[in-house]
């Protein structure tokens, strides 16, 4: 189909935030009657280049195309009028009004200067029965589940005027029953030769749904691949910004790469009888992630290894209770507890870094030495203060420990560079002398050098006794820190990794599917 | 399905105030001699014609998620508008009247401004335009102004009979605004755009709806409700005084929330907002009926039922979420159990 004109053709898109490249000359297009799936790992520039398609943001360069003709929209609303439509994750509709409003509301018939009522519910169930819905559409939003709301999403947009329909994380919190009553409607809507732009994290799905893939890496256009032509194994790699041959060589030449490492390994696989720190059994929240099971030993590294979305995240916030779980148990040094808060976590000999520096770690306005000594005051509770002198020699000896580079321990945090930043949260937990600790990206965002001590800092701790979860999306990272790996996939832990099988085109065959 | 959809646990509070009031009335006439009257009932009508066009404005706004404060202070300023004009500049009533009624709608047109334009909470601005308009009461006039003009002198003492019984003029306005403010809320764009508003104002602007425009016309509707009301209460009283409508605001929030309006906006009605004018009328009346009871006993009346029915709405709501929270799926698990 490529020798017929793209409805929407991006070309050589830049956009700059401030001190981030967020988009270079990526090009993109989307025909009509095709799915289209963009690809990417975290900060790629998915969700950049949709928002500037949408009229969010404006390009700083490059030219947007629509049936041939330059736009340039400068809001959601501006780009509505055009053609083009979004239904987001979080369904932008009234809930306290009736179907049939949500789908008319705006553009309401009318009658005598009066809402036609008796029209206008006719039609919304004439619309609706398009996307093969059979429901009251007098009755109220809210009593409808958020399947059938995304469906009026979607039905409210599309009248004669729609060209594109852009679904942003459609099924992230739809059931696998509703998810297939959703990709029905979206065949039907291609058939009927509307362009669809699917957003979406589930590598499945897009298998299950896409035409067509763009993929993006680190704001830069990687490439658009027909998506039967372009194996699973391959986009992976390429969401990776790696080819597959150079997984084949380091695939081999890896494992002998850090000798001292192998032997830790088969130390910690024979030790595996060693004191379980950490045990999760069927632990699981709905929509959140499938239930999974997890040990965690004495002196283990245990890395989470998946893709953006995979779950890594929502892993960690059940394990330190910032997330209630629904379902299963965990056991804590082989102990059943609950965990009802990270206070509590913390009380057991937990320890949390959030891969969100910047707004869940740091306190940028307080001192290096407040931003240390915070979770240990916390631990003990406000009526026992720890004097100054205290205070320094905690974090003194920190800073020594983990070569914090700052003069001063009294220093504001936000002086610091990334990696030390980094340094002074994994500090914050050490001074509660934990036995767990749970570190989620503590790599990302800062310089080579700084990742290699931090990662070097790691092992230390887990030599110490300390148990380590470590998350990162670098799978390479992963392999060198870890003991075992587990796989997260689509929300769901999908295999444990050790010894031989553990390299990177290990874990990306794994997430494929592919054995 | 049809008495599903009306059973419907969101219009629960407002059947509730209807049945509450019928069976306070049912126990006035019960207790009273002479309670049970035709008269009796219209006369809630009559004495309370003002509460029920102020509370037509307030229903809108609180629908929307606002809150007018200044609802009072703008019928006292009508008041005193009304008869300095009709009294001290002898104006004619044909001219007094749509004065009084441009003053109001531009004093919520600004607040609505103020409100929509700098996205200041109406809470503090009605409050700023409770005193401001108070305060330009006693420019007018310290002292109460008598009304001896003769069209009001009509207006106050016509009857319309209804069998044995009557009905005044400030009556009939009173129910033309309210099922002017029943086909506004319910066939109207205007009116839906509230509702969105109330529901999800940024939903409604995504969805295209001129929610600017709505909200600055929302606060104008209420001063027109507020200074209409005014000229009603002039018919009543024959005079303007600045301390007219003290503590009405909170009246008329009373009103719309004990007939089921949600203070968080997006569900509610004129309806039930007529039924808790009545319930709050029918306490004055059964304090009155009762004869040793100081009228204050209204007040704690009132109080206790809006506690009441605030928790109402509170139970409502839960059990609905409850209701709604999607249910644990087994299929994740399978599926990962699967894998």
């Amino acid at each position: 189909m490529p020798d017929i004109a793209p409805i929407v053709e991006m070309k050589r898109i830049n956009k700059v935030f401030p001190g981030v490249r967020a988009l270079s000359d990526v090009n993109f297009r989307l025909f009509k009657g095709e799915v289209h799936a963009i690809m990417g790992q975290n900060g790629a520039g998915k969700s950049t280049l949709v928002k500037v398609l949408t009229g969010v943001y404006k390009q700083d360069s490059g030219e947007m195309l629509l049936e041939g003709r330059p736009i340039r929209p400068d809001s959601p609303l501006a780009a509505q009028k055009l053609g083009i439509n979004t239904v987001y994750q979080e369904v932008n509709l009234c809930l306290n009004l009736s179907v049939a409003e949500n789908i008319f509301i705006g553009r309401e018939p009318m009658k005598l200067g009066s809402i036609d009522w008796k029209t206008m519910n006719r039609k919304a169930a004439e619309v609706l029965l398009r996307l093969n819905i059979k429901i009251d559409v007098t009755r109220t939003l809210s009593s409808y589940s958020i399947a059938i709301q995304q469906m009026v999403a979607i039905a409210r947009v599309l009248d004669s005027s729609a060209k594109v329909l852009i679904l942003d994380e459609p099924t992230s919190s739809l059931d696998e029953g509703e998810v297939e009553q959703l990709f029905k409607v979206i065949r039907k809507l291609r058939d009927e030769g509307l362009a669809i732009l699917f957003i979406t994290h589930f590598l499945d799905q897009t298998y299950q749904i896409s035409d067509r893939i763009t993929v993006l890496k680190n704001g830069t256009f990687v490439g658009e691949y027909m998506t039967e032509k372009l194996p699973k194994l391959e986009l992976i790699a390429k969401m990776l910004g790696k080819e597959l041959s150079e997984f084949n060589y380091s695939a081999t030449g890896e494992a002998k790469r850090d000798a001292k490492r192998d032997a830790e390994r088969a130390a910690a696989a024979h030790g595996s009888s060693a004191e379980t720190m950490l045990r999760a059994e069927g632990l699981g929240r709905h929509g959140s992630i499938a239930p999974f099971d997890l040990d965690l030993h004495k002196g283990d590294v245990l890395g989470l290894a998946g893709l953006l979305g995979s779950g890594r995240t929502e892993m960690a916030r059940l394990l330190f209770g910032i997330d209630s779980a629904d379902r299963g148990d965990i056991l804590v040094k082989g102990k059943k507890t609950t965990l009802g808060s990270p206070h509590s976590a913390m009380m057991k000999g937990l320890g949390f870094c959030s891969e969100d520096r910047k707004n869940e770690g740091i306190f940028a306005e307080l001192s290096i030495r407040e931003n240390i000594i915070l979770a240990l005051q916390a631990k003990r509770g406000a009526f026992r203060y720890l004097t100054k002198g205290k205070q320094l020699e905690i974090a003194d000896k920190l800073i020594k420990d983990l070569a914090i580079k700052t003069p001063n321990s009294d220093n504001e945090i936000r002086q610091l560079s990334g990696g030390n930043q980094q340094k002074v949260m994994l500090a914050r937990w050490l001074a509660t002398d934990p036995s767990i600790l749970i570190l989620d990206e503590p790599t990302r965002g800062i310089d080579v050098g700084a990742k290699l001590e931090i990662m070097e800092q790691i092992l230390n701790l887990s030599r110490e006794g300390l148990g380590v979860i470590f998350i990162s999306s670098e799978f390479e990272e992963v392999i060198r820190c870890s003991t075992r790996v587990a796989v997260l996939k689509d929300k769901a832990k999908v295999a444990e990794l050790q010894g031989e099988d553990m390299t990177e085109r290990g874990i990306m065959q794994t997430i494929a599917g592919g054995k | 399905m049809k008495t599903k959809s009306i059973f419907s646990s969101r219009n629960l509070p407002m059947y509730v105030t209807i049945c509450l009031f019928f069976l306070m009335f049912g126990l006035g006439a019960v207790s009273f001699k002479g309670f049970f009257s035709l008269q009796n009932f219209l006369n809630l009508f009559i004495d309370n014609a003002y509460l029920i066009i102020i509370g037509v404005g307030m229903t809108f706004v609180i629908i929307s998620g606002g809150i007018d404060l200044s609802v009072g202070s703008v019928l006292a300023l009508s008041t005193m508008l009304a008869s300095s004009l009709l009294e001290k500049s002898h104006m004619d009533p044909i001219l007094v009247i749509p004065i009084v009624l441009l003053v109001g709608i531009s004093l919520g047109l600004f607040m609505g401004f103020l409100i929509q334009k700098f996205d200041l909470p109406p809470f503090i601005i009605t409050l700023a335009g409770l005193y401001l308009a108070r305060g330009l009461c006693y420019v007018i006039s310290l002292d109460t102004i008598g009304i001896t003009n003769a069209f009001w002198q009509k207006a106050a003492q016509s009857q319309i009979n209804i069998g044995d019984s009557f009905i005044s003029p400030s009556v009939v306005i009173a129910l033309v605004v309210f099922f002017g403010g029943i086909f506004i809320s319910r066939n109207t764009k205007f009116g839906r755009t509230v509702f969105a508003i109330g529901g999800n104002e940024q939903s409604a602007l995504l969805m295209g709806l001129p929610v600017a425009r709505t909200k600055i016309w929302l606060y104008g509707f209420s001063g027109f409700c507020s200074s209409l009301a005014g000229i009603v209460f002039t018919f009543y009283t024959q005079s303007g005084y600045a301390l007219n409508g003290k503590g009405m605001e909170m009246d008329a929030i009373a009103a719309v929330v004990i007939g089921g309006t949600l203070l968080t906006g997006g569900v509610g009605s004129m309806v039930g907002t007529l039924f808790g004018v009545f319930i709050f009328g029918t306490i004055q009346l059964l304090i009155a009926f009762q004869g040793t009871l100081n009228s204050w006993w209204t007040r704690i009346a009132i109080g206790f039922l809006v506690f009441v029915f605030c928790f109402l709405q509170r139970v409502f709501e839960t059990r609905k979420v409850a209701k709604e929270a999607p249910e644990p799926s087994a299929k994740a698990g399978a599926k990962a159990a699967e894998a």
